[in-house]
C-alpha cells in the first residue's frame, strides 16, 4: 500500500528567506490585509488547542488600548514535546519575524519570549539574537522591542493566564476565562499569545502567501506542523509533517513494526490503540496534537504509562481549583488501589466518572485534559490495569 | 559569597522595582547562591516593598526556586515517560552510588545535590539530566558518572 504519509520542508528551510526583508515588506502592507491573509490560510494555533490565529489576532487588533503585548509561549513542558527547542535554535529570526509582523498589525510595542527554564542553556545565545533583531526592527522604524524572561520549572505556566502571571511575578496560577487575553492579557492589556511554531507559520504565510499553505493539509487541518516523535521509534526526532494523516500512515513512517499504542498529544493527549489506527486522522478532525507523538510497543505496560502520566499531573497540578488538585491525586490512588487488587475492576468506571467531572469542572486546561489519557487508556486497555 | 543587596540592585536597574522583576530577582539569587535563605527572602521583600508572604509563595510555586539548602551543583534527572522507558532509573542508581546519596538530597560537602524533574523536552535523547544550566542528553550510565566527575574536579 502507498503510503500516504508528506514529509515538508518549510520551517528549517532558511536559505528561502531573509527574516528582516520579511518584515520590511510586511510594513509596506496594510494590517487588515496581513490579518485576512492569515485567516484565509487557516492556520490555528500550534501549541495544541488549535484557535484559529487569523482570528486571535483580529481580536486583538480591535480592541481599543494604548497598550498591547505580544507574547510568545516557549515553556513548551508538555511530556514528548521538544520541537520549540529545535524552532528556537534554527530558525529563531523567523519567530521574531512572526512576532514583529504581528506588533504591526495591533500596535503593540512590547513582546515577551517566555522561556521554559530548562532551555536556559541557550539563553545567551537567544539574547544576542534578540537584541540584534531589535536594532534591525528600529532602523526600519517599527517600535517594537522583545525581550525573553525564564519560566521556573512549572509545567502549568504554559497555559496562558498562567505565563502571565508569571511574568507579572506571582504564582503561575490559570486565571478565569473569560475575559480572554485579548481583551485582559499581560498586564491587565490585550495581548496575543501564540506557541513559537505559530508565529514561525505567520512569517511565513506572509513571505510566501496563503496559497502555498493551503496546499497542505486538508479542510480543517491547513499547512503542516513540526512533529516531536519518541518512544519506541528506530526514528526518534523532530519532523515536519502534513496534516491529516491517519495514525496508521504514521506508524508504518515510524514504527518498530511492533507499535501497540500511540499517545497523540503528549500526557494531556489521547492514547491510540492499534485497532484504531487506521481511522484515526492526526489533526483538528480527529486527534489534535501540539507535536508530541509517543509510540509504545507490546514490551511496555500500560498500566505504568498512565501510572507515570497521573504522577505527571499530580505533581503539576498548581492545586488551586480543588477539581484538578484533588482528582489527579484520586485517579493516581485509585488505578493502584485497582492494581493491588484493593478495588474491584468496576471501581474504574468511578474513576473514569471522576475524570469526566475534572474536564467540566478544572478552572483551567491540565486538569480538563487529565481525561483524555485517562479514559483512552482504561477503555482501550483495562485488562493492562486491573492484572 | 555574593552578597544579596549586589544582585538585588543588579536586577532592579535592569528591570526596575516593579513586581515584574520579582522573577528576574529570585532567579539571579538562586544562580548565585543556589538556593533562597530566609534572609534572602527578607531582603528581596524589602526591595520590592511585598510582605514576605507574596515573596516566599511566589518561590515555593517553582520547583527551580529552591528554599532549602542545595549543592553548588544541583543534578536534575528527567523521570518522565520517554527517559523513564530508557533507563532514568540506572541513571539514578549511578549517579546516588558515586555521590552517595539519595534523591533530594545534598553531598556533605555541599557542592551536589540530586534531584528529579519532569518532562525537560529530550524525549528522543533520554535519559537526560540537568547539571545546573548545562544539559546532557543520550546518558548511560557511565556518562553521567563520568561527567559528575568532571565537575567533582572543578
Amino acid at each position: 500500500m502507498e503510503n500516504k504519509l508528506k514529509k515538508v520542508d518549510l520551517i528549517f528551510c532558511k536559505t528561502c528567506q531573509d527574516d528582516i526583508e520579511v518584515v520590511r515588506k510586511a510594513l509596506q502592507r496594510n494590517p487588515d490585509e496581513i490579518i485576512n491573509e492569515i485567516i484565509d490560510s487557516g492556520l490555528k494555533g500550534r501549541g495544541g488547542a488549535g484557535f484559529p490565529t487569523g482570528l486571535k489576532w483580529k481580536f486583538a487588533r480591535a480592541q481599543q488600548s494604548d497598550i498591547k503585548y505580544v507574547v510568545c509561549n516557549a515553556d513548551e513542558g508538555e511530556p514528548g514535546t521538544f520541537k520549540d527547542r529545535e524552532i528556537l535554535d534554527v530558525v529563531l529570526t523567523t519567530v521574531l519575524a512572526g512576532m514583529a509582523i504581528f506588533a504591526y498589525c495591533i500596535g503593540a510595542k512590547e513582546g515577551y519570549i517566555y522561556l521554559r527554564a530548562e532551555y536556559n542553556f541557550m539563553l545567551n545565545k537567544l539574547n544576542a539574537t534578540v537584541e540584534e533583531f531589535n536594532k534591525k526592527l528600529k532602523d526600519l522604524g517599527l517600535s517594537f522591542e522583545i525581550q525573553i524572561r525564564s519560566g521556573a520549572g512549572a509545567y502549568v505556566c504554559g497555559e496562558e493566564s498562567a505565563l502571565f502571571e508569571s511574568i507579572e511575578g506571582k504564582r503561575g496560577e490559570p486565571r478565569n476565562k473569560p475575559p480572554f487575553p485579548t481583551v485582559v492579557g499581560l498586564f491587565g492589556k490585550p495581548t496575543v499569545i501564540n506557541n513559537v511554531e505559530t508565529f514561525v507559520y505567520t512569517a511565513m504565510i506572509n513571505h510566501l502567501g496563503a496559497a502555498r499553505f493551503k496546499e497542505l493539509g486538508t479542510q480543517d487541518s491547513r499547512g503542516s506542523k513540526v512533529f516531536s516523535i519518541s518512544g519506541d521509534t528506530p526514528k526518534a526526532g523532530i519532523y515536519e509533517l502534513e496534516l491529516g494523516m491517519t495514525v496508521e500512515d504514521f506508524v508504518k513512517e515510524f514504527g518498530d513494526g511492533d507499535t501497540k499504542a500511540v499517545q497523540v498529544g503528549g500526557a494531556s493527549g489521547h492514547c491510540v490503540p492499534r485497532k484504531k489506527f487506521e481511522n484515526t486522522i492526526i489533526g483538528f478532525e480527529g486527534i489534535p496534537t501540539g507535536g508530541s507523538m509517543m509510540l509504545f510497543n507490546s514490551s511496555r505496560s500500560m498500566y505504568n504509562v498512565l501510572k507515570d502520566y497521573l504522577e505527571f499531573f499530580t505533581e503539576e497540578s498548581c492545586g488551586q481549583c480543588t477539581p484538578c488538585r484533588v482528582g489527579c491525586q484520586q485517579l493516581l490512588k485509585g488505578i493502584e488501589a485497582v492494581k493491588r487488587g484493593e478495588r474491584p475492576a468496576s471501581y474504574l468506571e468511578e474513576l473514569k466518572k471522576l475524570a469526566q467531572s475534572m474536564r467540566i469542572a478544572a478552572k483551567c486546561g491540565l486538569g480538563q485534559s487529565v481525561a483524555n489519557p485517562f479514559i483512552s487508556i482504561v477503555d482501550n486497555f483495562k485488562e493492562e490495569i486491573i492484572y | 559569597m555574593t552578597d544579596v543587596q549586589a544582585i538585588l540592585e543588579k536586577v532592579t536597574t535592569k528591570y526596575g522595582k516593579q513586581r515584574s522583576a520579582l522573577m528576574p530577582a529570585l532567579q539571579a539569587i538562586v544562580k548565585e547562591k543556589n538556593y533562597l535563605s530566609d534572609e534572602d527572602i527578607v531582603a528581596v521583600a524589602k526591595t520590592f516593598d511585598l510582605s514576605t508572604a507574596e515573596v516566599y509563595g511566589t518561590a515555593t510555586f517553582y520547583t527551580f526556586l529552591d528554599t532549602v539548602p542545595r549543592g553548588k551543583y544541583v543534578i536534575r534527572v528527567c523521570k518522565t515517560i520517554s527517559c523513564h522507558m530508557s533507563g532514568k532509573d540506572e541513571i539514578i542508581e549511578a549517579l546516588q552510588n558515586t555521590l552517595k546519596i539519595k534523591v533530594g538530597e545534598t553531598t556533605v560537602d555541599k557542592k551536589f545535590s540530586l534531584l528529579t524533574a519532569n518532562c525537560m523536552g529530550w524525549c528522543h535523547k533520554g535519559p537526560v539530566m540537568l547539571v545546573n544550566d548545562d544539559v546532557y542528553p543520550e546518558l548511560t550510565p557511565q556518562k553521567a558518572i563520568e561527567i559528575i566527575q568532571s565537575y567533582q574536579q572543578k
